[in-house]
């Protein structure tokens, strides 16, 4: 049990400090609890003052634990199927009969068609992620799946900026710094931008929302960006209501007016971006030394000196100038002598960025957006004029195909403002002392495949570059493909862990099911029986966050999760897996859970156990995972140069990444697939825009439908839509409504409210009703509100990533 | 009928409430309430400004079945919904002592029954 066992407050009560994350309340946070626990039972949870991340508070969901772990609808025996499946009849079997049964039907399926056969598949990133990566691994499988469409969920983001400058980054809210907003070292933003973030509703991103309250509170003005009303856009110094799916022509549209207007930061792009490179203009490429020398290598680039009029090399893997001193043009055509005597134009980078830019003057950002002109450039010379101002962005970046050069243009906004890596901008984030136990995007941690070979059966990384580059998963769609072509190898069992694919993450989800019975072998893992627990082979009860040990190292802080209670029958995500993996792999690396943990923890410099006596850990200044400033001092990059870890050890405005993959590299904007401009002939049909996504207060995605605390407060699926529209459909307020497209149609409560716009509805997801029978044909009341049914698997952008989720089509008409 | 002058309540900063309904959960396990039972209740009021634009307010409504915590109180503890608050805009304290700290508009001054 626990290190870190706080004053009991009466005597046969003890009180157990722990970590938050994972199942339970579901977010993706870190906040410190204290639980009250009295004869092994738990009896109260409260938030740990002392702790920097929360201060003391918690959300509903997690105050609401005591109804969750104890909830008479927990699974906590393995339950092995007897009919046919979805049929709902199980038996129960010991936890030994289980992992047997499961070694050998997965044993049998390695041997006849290979490890990569098998798909592990997970919902929201907590917990469970390094595990499910570990059993996967010691299986001999890279095929880990997140299963949403174009995996359109935080990895596209964090993909997209590691593209432009080689690390991720979050705004800075002083949680590197245990004195917070009060240390000398930070600084307050005099700005944020919110954009499409109703963060408040469960901290995603492992950000807690209310942070931003607490500044706001310090003075900080918010920029809120977002078609629905939120709390956030009514106390908003300017609040810009865009067309949903719009976000990257809103993001060219600043760039536009904070370049032409000379609001940025000149000297950072002189020097720490790739803006002086040159561009051919023959082959619209970045110019390399191997262009214009035999012995050249390709992954250097060439500036013009302005001083000495002629090109300069600049060397990659030193990030440095080639002789050191250079005065690199920023602007203008130079004629370059190509190693053959060829001659050929060449324009800047910062020329070729401006003139994309370009493109996007503020009237045409107008028309597409649906936000006055004036709006728009009052709200861009605010953001850039504060110094610091910072951006935090939510899910609607991830939600259109065109994520990538929609992130590339914000990305650009935040370095070309001078905010990035100082005091209250936006900080690279890495995991605390660079742990990591859950590689996120470009991370690389302890757990790993065995080779670089195994990897390359991975779904996908022969189609998507970030696939090969930087995230470890298998493409989504491609995966769902597969399943039915059988091609190129067949896909023969699923493991799916604390994910609920049919009424919380999948797209189409009918599909899935269809796909989910074509497999020889299912294996569940999750804490209550759901839409999708029910189609498996077998199902193994989970534990909750409060039941088992754990490390974190998302960001900050690095901390334990501390197990305070057992509930009788439930294993924790972590003990499950690793007894498959070791009996799958026996040259397991750990020979225990405790040596793992050690192992992840090893970079910190502490064991588990020290780290648990600590109860937190922030990485101390001059550590690559702590601010500020880490490019200057040399703290990014592998060899202690200043720069970036991209190809070149700039910003890469122009990601010479992007070029290697055959994509566009400048930011741009992308209109989505299926909305009133791109498919006007759709329109005519179903003439609202579809936005789904939208976070509850009281849930995270489909879970804690059978909490009772928490479905009071959120009692039914709800589409919101305004009184005009709703008007014109003769909708009353709470009346049952249709929700229709060419992919189905669903039921939804009418909320009628001016939350949206006139021209779009809002319906909720991860809708299932645990009330409800389980078996087949109702799967918990899956098909009746679950507004996955009208999203359509398969439209994710060229690089992979990205899907229409809020920015697609529908008509509303009463039940 | 004259009842006993209140001595305690709770200042609401309700600008800076964001209708997280912690405080309904918080006082819920405190009391271990049934569902539809709370101490205090969040609204949400949305309306047109008269330029056009919406605007959403909460506001965390201290109900009948509020007791203001002694149990906590009496051990220098705040109240457990003021405790949680997520946006920390509520306060509970002596009124007299609540009353001298509204210096900014959108403040509300709940007398309890204490
Ligand atoms: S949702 Fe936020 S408040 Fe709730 S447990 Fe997670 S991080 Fe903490
Ligand atoms: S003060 Fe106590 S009793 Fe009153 S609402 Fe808050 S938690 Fe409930
Ligand atoms: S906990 Fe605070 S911020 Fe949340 S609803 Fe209650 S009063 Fe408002």
């Amino acid at each position: 049990m626990a290190g870190s066992k706080a004053k009991p407050r009466s005597s046969d009560t003890e009180i157990i400090q722990t970590t938050s994350w994972s199942a339970g309340p579901g977010c993706h946070g870190t906040c410190g609890v204290l639980a009250h626990v009295k004869n092994g039972k738990l009896t109260k949870i409260e938030g740990d003052p002392d702790h920097p991340f929360n201060q003391g508070r918690l959300c509903a969901r997690c105050l609401a634990m005591t109804q969750y772990v104890y909830h008479p609808d927990r699974l906590t025996r393995p339950l092995k199927r007897i009919g046919e499946r979805g049929e709902g009849k199980w038996q129960e079997i010991s936890w030994e009969e289980a992992f047997d049964w499961i070694e050998k039907r997965m044993d049998r399926i390695r041997k006849d068609y290979g490890p990569e056969s098998v798909i592990f598949s997970m919902g929201t990133g907590r917990d469970i992620s390094p595990w499910l990566c570990m059993l996967a691994y010691a299986y001999g499988s890279p095929n880990v799946v997140f299963a949403l469409s174009g995996n359109a969920c935080y990895s596209p983001r964090i993909a997209a900026v590691e593209t432009v400058l080689g690390d991720y980054c979050v705004p800075d809210a002083a949680q590197w710094l245990e004195k917070r907003y009060d240390d000398p070292k930070y600084r307050l933003p005099k700005c944020i931008i919110i954009w499409g973030y109703n963060i408040p509703n469960t901290c995603p991103d492992n950000i807690f929302g209310h942070w931003f309250i607490d500044l706001m509170k310090r003075g900080t003005e918010i920029v809120c960006i977002d078609p629905r009303m939120t709390w956030f856009s009514s106390r908003a110094k300017h609040w810009l209501r865009l067309r949903p799916g719009t976000d990257g022509a809103l993001a060219m549209g600043f760039l536009n007016a904070i370049i032409n207007e000379s609001v940025f930061d000149r000297e950072f792009v002189e020097k720490w971006t790739n803006a002086p490179f040159l561009i051919r203009t023959d082959s619209g490429k970045l110019l390399r030394e191997s262009d214009i020398r035999t012995d050249g290598k390709p992954e250097n680039f060439i500036v013009w000196d302005s001083s000495k009029k002629e090109p300069v090399v600049w060397e990659s893997n030193r990030a440095a100038y080639r002789p050191g001193t250079c005065k690199p043009a920023l602007h203008g055509n130079h004629t370059i002598v190509l190693k053959d005597g060829e001659k050929v134009v060449c324009k800047t980078v910062w020329d070729g960025f401006c003139e994309e830019v370009n493109k996007y003057p503020l009237d045409r950002v107008s028309e597409i957006t649906g936000i006055p002109k004036k709006k728009i450039h009052a709200a861009a010379h605010f953001f850039a004029e504060c110094k610091p101002s910072s951006i935090h962005w939510g899910l609607p970046i991830d939600s259109t195909p065109g994520i990538t050069p929609t992130a590339q243009a914000i990305t650009a906004l935040w370095c070309l403002t001078g905010n990035l890596e100082v005091p209250g901008g936006n900080i690279i984030a890495r995991n605390a002392f660079e742990c990591v136990s859950y590689a996120l995007p470009g991370a690389e941690g302890v757990i790993k495949l065995a080779s670089k070979e195994a990897d390359q059966k991975r779904i996908s990384t022969d189609k998507y570059g970030p696939f090969r580059k930087f995230i470890w998963r298998a493409q989504t769609d491609t995966v769902l493909d597969q399943i039915f072509t059988e091609k190129p190898y067949p896909i023969k069992a699923i493991w799916m862990q604390t994910g609920n694919l049919i009424a919380g993450i999948g797209f189409e989800p009918k599909k899935w099911v269809e796909a989910l019975k074509k497999l020889d072998f299912i294996a569940a893992v999750d804490l209550f029986m759901t839409p999708t627990t029910q189609l498996a082979d077998i199902v193994l009860p989970a534990a909750s966050f409060l039941e088992k040990d754990g490390v974190r190292s998302w960001w900050v802080p690095l901390q334990t999760i501390n197990k305070a209670i057992s509930v009788e029958g439930c294993k924790p995500d972590v003990e499950i897996n690793f007894e498959l993996a070791r009996r799958f792999d026996p040259n397991l690396r750990w020979k225990s859970v405790e040596e793992l943990f050690d192992n992840i923890l090893q970079k910190s410099g502490m064991s588990f156990k020290e780290l648990q006596k600590k109860k937190w850990a922030l990485p101390p200044e001059g550590n690559p995972s702590a601010p500020y400033r880490r490019h200057e001092k040399g703290l990014l990059r592998k060899d202690g140069r200043p720069g970036f870890e991209t190809p070149s050890g700039k910003v890469e405005l122009y990601s010479s990444l992007r070029e290697e993959w055959g994509l566009e590299p400048l930011p741009h904007y992308e209109e989505p697939p299926f909305t009133p401009v791109s498919r006007p002939d759709l329109a005519k049909e179903y003439p609202l825009i579809l936005s789904t996504g939208r976070r509850s207060f009281a849930y995270f995605n489909a879970e804690h439908r059978m909490i009772p605390w928490l479905r009071e407060l959120d009692p039914n699926p709800i589409v919101e839509i305004h009184p005009d529209t709703a008007k014109s459909l003769n909708v009353g307020d709470g009346e049952w409504v249709w929700v229709e497209n060419w992919l189905g149609r669903q039921r939804f409560k009418a909320k009628l409210t001016l939350a949206v716009l006139p021209q779009m509805v809002m319906a909720a997801h991860g809708w299932w009703f645990p009330e409800e029978e389980g078996a087949e044909p109702s799967l918990f009341g899956a098909w009746k509100s679950n507004i996955n049914q009208l999203i359509p698997m398969g439209s994710q952008g060229k690089d992979g990533l990205g899907a229409p989720i809020k920015n697609l089509l529908c008509k509303v008409y009463k039940v | 009928m004259i009842k006993k002058k209140p001595k305690y309540g709770l200042l609401i900063d309700y600008e800076y409430c964001t209708g997280c309904h912690t405080c309904e959960l918080a006082c819920a396990q405190e009391y271990k309430h049934q569902p539809g039972v709370r101490g205090i209740k969040v609204f949400e009021v949305e309306q047109k400004l008269p330029n056009g634009s919406a605007y959403l307010t909460y506001f965390p409504f201290p109900t009948e079945v509020c007791i203001l915590c002694p149990h906590l109180t009496k051990k220098g503890l705040e109240p457990a919904c003021v405790k949680h608050c997520m946006a920390a805009c509520m306060k509970y304290g002596r009124i007299e002592d609540l009353a001298v700290e509204i210096k900014k508009p959108r403040m509300v001054l709940w007398s309890g029954k204490q």
